[in-house]
This record gives structure tokens, C-alpha cells and sequence, in this order.
């Protein structure tokens, strides 16, 4: 049962990451990105590729990724989103927009690594010794990624709560229009927190890289889980997001372990049906007026 | 009220239709094939977009409903009489569907968009445990029905679609989900029952979808859950819908034509890049053709005044 737990909870620090950059993108920068996993594969196919052609650590790729995929994130928002955010007339009109924008783009990222990488499973051997905690033994590449992704996570909380651009993030976040009446650019703002979003999200790929088998098509299930976890978190609530993303790391192991492995999106689904017919503002949210 | 201008569109329709009909009696090979395909999807981009188009909700879960009506002809083909498979298919259908409305569409649309977006892949994951459970595997469905007899199913059951978006538009429930998909709030005021006229077309389109999936089964031949819930048969009826436009009924049409034809081509030349031709459309749409084919048409119309009226 502790080994359920922990193991769940390895998965579920990762989780955490990954969502934590949906959540910026979808709370922040009004953007319900769908491409996200394909981010994520992304920062998975440059950590396997910097260490299979130059044995460069996983981790230290992050200091390539990271940046790389703000860059190519805050890009993309200014070229491909910004426009759809000017020219919609309601928050609707921006969501289905939005949906079926990113959507594209996920298509064609998958296109793209598919030609690059072709459609096979890929993976590597990295620090995959084991490691005994509480008397059951893990693998040395979870626990790695898992303290890397929560130190991620914290450096992301701590700026987000205790700095003038954390502020200005989150008052966008609250309400975009009396965030632009104090002054604040939102569109700048919101590029940056699309850009920030997907280095996190593709840090996060990294990592999980690192114990996890991916290939160019398995993004939108990262998409799918990031998804269920913010709207379980409530949007733009970031303590939310890492609880929900902890349960639905231990339930998803729970359901792989005792009843099946190929019922891990079921799993998924329970906890969103639960989400959605007791609490759809979110697990900490307060029921709108 | 019946107008002239009614009855002259029904016409044309029926006109059509049949001569849609007289097609197997020129070409019994390729040419049928591609027409079934694409009498499939304008059967399912009509009846996606009789819900989609008026209230903007995407849903992205018509290979569940359709894998699940091919698993309902391929469990009961031997063993039910074959006319009621595709009821069967449509009841599974509609209360697939009546469940995730019931869930999703008492709330805002994006809740609705996440969770058909893995709908396929779940009803796939439940489909293939029970499987394993019972120790079965895939099925062959082998029947002396011909890709002739699919074919002129799917253009009866495209007209009937067809005949129930005339219906609907012209009704109470038609006009209630135009003013939800304009403004939900002035909806609701106004005192639609706006979840419930939202299910009730989503259940129609889901119970469209799995017979569709029902009527298909016997041209797979061979049925398993990886292919028979293959999520991408959710997006190209999407982009079909999208790209034809969904404001006319005849829209998904003009789309499911040349988009078959051109997915037909790129499968055969270039199978790795229909993913790239599907994100490239999705691109196409928000960014060149908003409102699809329709959308043109009628800008076109507005611009060189109103003919043909």
C-alpha cells in the first residue's frame, strides 16, 4: 500500500509540473492550449536526443530546453494567439478559436515529430538503479525528476507569490480587464505567462523522459490528464493544481497496480466525473455568485 | 408554414438524393468506395454539426459512439435479426450520450470539449478490459452484405438526417439552441431549458453516430477496440463539419467532398502526413475561412448582390 503511494505520488509530482504550465497558459493567458502535450513530447525528444548523441544529462538539458520552449511558446502566442484574442468578441468566441488553433498546432507538432523521429517508442537508460525508501525499492530516475520537478514548482510558487511580476501574473489571472485599468499590459503579461507555461511544460517532458516511454503521438494524453487536473485544481489556483495532480498520480497508480494497467485514463475519468458533479469550481474553489 | 421556397428545396433535395442513389449502377469499385466514405461522413458531420454547429460546443467523441455501434453489429450480427442492430446501436448511443450531457452540459462548454476529448479512448480502455476479462479478442463480422447495400443505407439514413435538420431548424428546439449559441445567458433568461434542449441534440447526434458505426461494421470485416475507437475519425469529422461550415444544412457536405478526396490522395502518397494535413486544416479554418465554405459563400453572395433568389 506505501509502495501505491509513493510510487503514485512520484508520478504525481511530475503531473503537478506539467499542469502547473497548462494553468498558466489557461488561467493567465486565457488559452486553452491543446497542444500542451505536444510541448511536453517536445522536451521529452530534446532530452533523449542531447543524451543519446552527446551523453548530456537529462537535467542539464533543461537549461537548453527550458528556454528553447518559452521562446518557441511565447512566439507562437504572439503570432498565432494574439490575434485570436483581438479578433474574438466574446470569451466564448476566444475559446472555440482557441481550441481548434492549438488543436491544429498539436496535429501539426505530432506531423512534424513523426516525419523528424518517426512513429516509434523511444526511450533511454538513465540513473536506473534502485533506491530503497521505507523498505521498497524505486527507481533512482523517479525520485530524481520527481525532486527536480518539486523544486520547479516551488521556484514558480515562490515568484508567483512573492514578486511584482508574480503579482502582475496573477492579477491578469483574476480579471484581465481591471488588471488593464491599474496599469498592467495584459498582452504582454500573457505572452509571457503562455511562453513561461509551455518552458514548464516541456521541463517537465524532460523529467519525464527520464523514466517514461514516449513517442509523437502519446501527447494528447498528457493533454487530456493536464486538463482534468487543472479543471480538478481549479483554473489559476496553483495549490490546487499540485494536490490534484498528487491524487490523480496515486490514483492512476492505484488503478494500474490493483485492477488493471490499461485503465489508467478510467481512472482519470472517475476523479473528473466526481470533479464535475460535486465540485466543477475546483477542489479549493468558492461557487461563483 | 410550408413555403414554395420549402417545397422547391425538398425537392432538389429528394432529386439529389436519388440520384446520389443511382451511383452504384454506374461504378461497383473504387468510385462506390470512396462514395461510401463519403456518405459515412456526411451522415456524421450532419448530425455533428446539427448540435455543434448552433451552440458552438465541440465535441470531439463521434469514434466513440460510432466503435460502439460497430461492436453492437459485431456481437449480435449472428445472433439478432439485422434490421434491429442499428436501433440497438442507437439506443447505446443515445444514453452514451444523454450521460455525458447530463454531466457536462449543465456546465460551461469547456468541460464538454475535455471530456469528449477522451471519450474514445476511454470507452476503448473499458471495451478492452472486458475483453481480456472474458477472455475474448477481436471479432470477424462476415455477411453477404455488400459495400453496394452500406452504401444505400447510409444515403436513406442521410436522408432522414437531413429531413430532421430541416425539422429542427424550423422548430421551438432549433430556434432555442440558435439563441443559446448567440448568448446562453439571454437563453436562459428567457426561459429555455438550455441544458436539456442541449442534450437532447447531442443525443441525437451520438444515436446518428453509432448507427453509422452499426451500418459500417460489416466493411471492416475484422473488429477490434484499437481501430474500431480510433479517435481520429472524431477530428476529421470536425474539420469536414468546420470546413464546409455549419451554418446551412448542405454545409458539411461541401466539406466531406473535397476533404475526402484530399485525405484519400495524401493517404495514399504521403500516409505519414495526414496528421499535417489535419493540423494544417484546423489552422485553415480559424485563420482563412472562418465560418467554412458557407461563411464564403455567403460573403460572396453579400458582395455580388443576391442572386438566384
Amino acid at each position: 500500500m506505501s509502495f501505491i503511494l509513493i510510487t503514485g505520488l512520484l508520478l504525481g509530482g511530475t503531473y503537478a509540473l506539467i499542469a502547473m504550465g497548462l494553468n498558466l497558459q489557461y488561467g493567465v493567458a486565457r488559452i486553452m492550449n491543446l497542444a500542451n502535450g505536444e510541448m511536453l513530447v517536445a522536451g521529452g525528444f530534446a532530452a533523449f536526443w542531447v543524451y543519446t548523441a552527446g551523453q548530456v544529462s537529462p537535467i542539464a538539458a533543461l537549461l537548453v530546453v527550458a528556454p528553447l520552449a518559452f521562446a518557441v511558446n511565447w512566439l507562437i502566442y504572439r503570432l498565432m494567439l494574439r490575434p485570436l484574442v483581438k479578433r474574438a468578441k466574446s470569451r466564448g468566441a476566444l475559446e472555440v478559436n482557441s481550441i481548434l488553433a492549438t488543436f491544429g498546432l498539436s496535429f501539426v507538432l505530432v506531423g512534424i515529430m513523426t516525419w523528424m523521429f518517426g512513429g516509434g517508442y523511444f526511450n533511454y537508460s538513465y540513473l536506473a538503479q534502485r533506491v530503497d525508501i521505507f523498505g521498497a525499492s524505486y527507481g533512482q530516475n523517479r525520485v530524481v525528476a520527481f525532486s527536480i520537478a518539486s523544486l520547479i514548482a516551488l521556484a514558480l510558487w515562490l515568484w508567483l507569490s512573492y514578486t511584482r511580476a508574480g503579482l502582475r501574473m496573477r492579477a491578469v489571472s483574476v480579471s484581465p480587464e481591471s488588471a488593464r485599468l491599474v496599469g498592467i499590459d495584459v498582452p504582454a503579461v500573457s505572452g509571457l505567462a503562455f511562453g513561461l507555461g509551455g518552458a514548464v511544460t516541456a521541463s517537465g517532458g524532460a523529467l519525464i523522459s527520464m523514466f517514461f516511454t514516449l513517442d509523437a503521438s502519446v501527447g494528447v494524453m498528457f493533454t487530456m490528464k493536464a486538463l482534468i487536473i487543472v479543471i480538478m485544481g481549479g483554473v489559476g489556483d496553483i495549490r490546487g493544481t499540485i494536490v490534484a495532480a498528487l491524487i490523480l498520480g496515486i490514483a492512476e497508480t492505484f488503478v494500474a497496480r490493483v485492477i488493471d494497467p490499461g485503465l489508467t485514463l478510467a481512472a482519470a475519468y472517475v476523479l473528473f466525473l466526481g470533479v464535475l458533479l460535486f465540485r466543477p469550481q475546483g477542489l479549493f474553489g468558492s461557487k461563483p455568485t | 408554414m410550408i413555403t414554395l421556397r420549402d417545397i422547391r428545396n425538398l425537392l432538389l433535395a429528394a432529386a439529389a438524393l436519388g440520384l446520389a442513389a443511382l451511383l452504384p449502377f454506374y461504378d461497383s469499385g473504387y468510385i462506390l468506395s470512396i462514395a461510401t466514405t463519403m456518405a459515412m461522413f456526411t451522415v456524421l458531420a450532419t448530425s455533428w454539426a446539427l448540435f455543434s454547429g448552433p451552440t458552438h460546443y465541440i465535441s470531439l467523441s463521434t469514434a466513440a459512439f460510432f466503435g460502439l455501434g460497430t461492436f453492437v453489429t459485431g456481437l449480435g450480427f449472428q445472433t439478432l435479426p439485422r434490421g434491429r442492430l442499428p436501433l440497438i446501436a442507437a439506443g447505446i448511443g443515445a444514453v452514451l450520450a444523454a450521460v455525458v450531457g447530463l454531466v457536462t452540459l449543465r456546465l460551461s462548454g469547456v468541460y464538454f470539449v475535455i471530456f469528449t476529448l477522451g471519450l474514445a479512448e476511454l470507452v476503448r480502455q473499458l471495451v478492452t478490459w472486458v475483453q481480456n476479462r472474458t477472455g475474448q479478442r477481436g471479432m470477424y463480422v462476415l455477411t453477404s452484405i455488400t459495400e453496394r447495400d452500406i452504401y444505400w443505407q447510409l444515403i436513406g439514413l442521410a436522408a432522414l438526417v437531413f429531413l430532421l435538420g430541416w425539422l429542427i431548424g424550423r422548430s421551438r428546439l432549433g430556434f432555442a439552441l440558435r439563441i443559446i449559441g448567440n448568448d446562453e445567458t439571454v437563453a436562459k433568461h428567457s426561459g429555455i431549458d438550455t441544458a436539456m434542449a442541449k442534450i437532447v441534440l447531442f443525443m441525437n447526434s451520438g444515436a446518428v453516430a453509432a448507427v453509422v458505426g452499426a451500418l459500417l461494421a460489416p466493411r471492416y470485416i475484422y473488429i477490434e477496440p484499437s481501430t474500431a475507437f480510433a479517435p481520429i475519425l472524431s477530428f476529421q469529422v470536425v474539420i469536414m463539419a468546420l470546413l464546409g461550415g455549419t451554418g446551412r444544412l448542405w454545409g458539411p457536405l461541401a466539406g466531406v467532398i473535397p476533404f475526402t478526396i484530399l485525405w484519400e490522395f495524401i493517404s495514399r502518397h504521403a500516409p505519414n502526413q495526414t496528421l499535417l494535413l489535419l493540423g494544417v486544416a484546423f489552422l485553415l479554418i480559424v485563420y482563412v475561412l472562418p465560418g467554412g465554405f458557407v461563411g464564403l459563400y455567403d460573403r460572396l453572395r453579400r458582395r455580388f448582390g443576391a442572386w438566384g433568389q
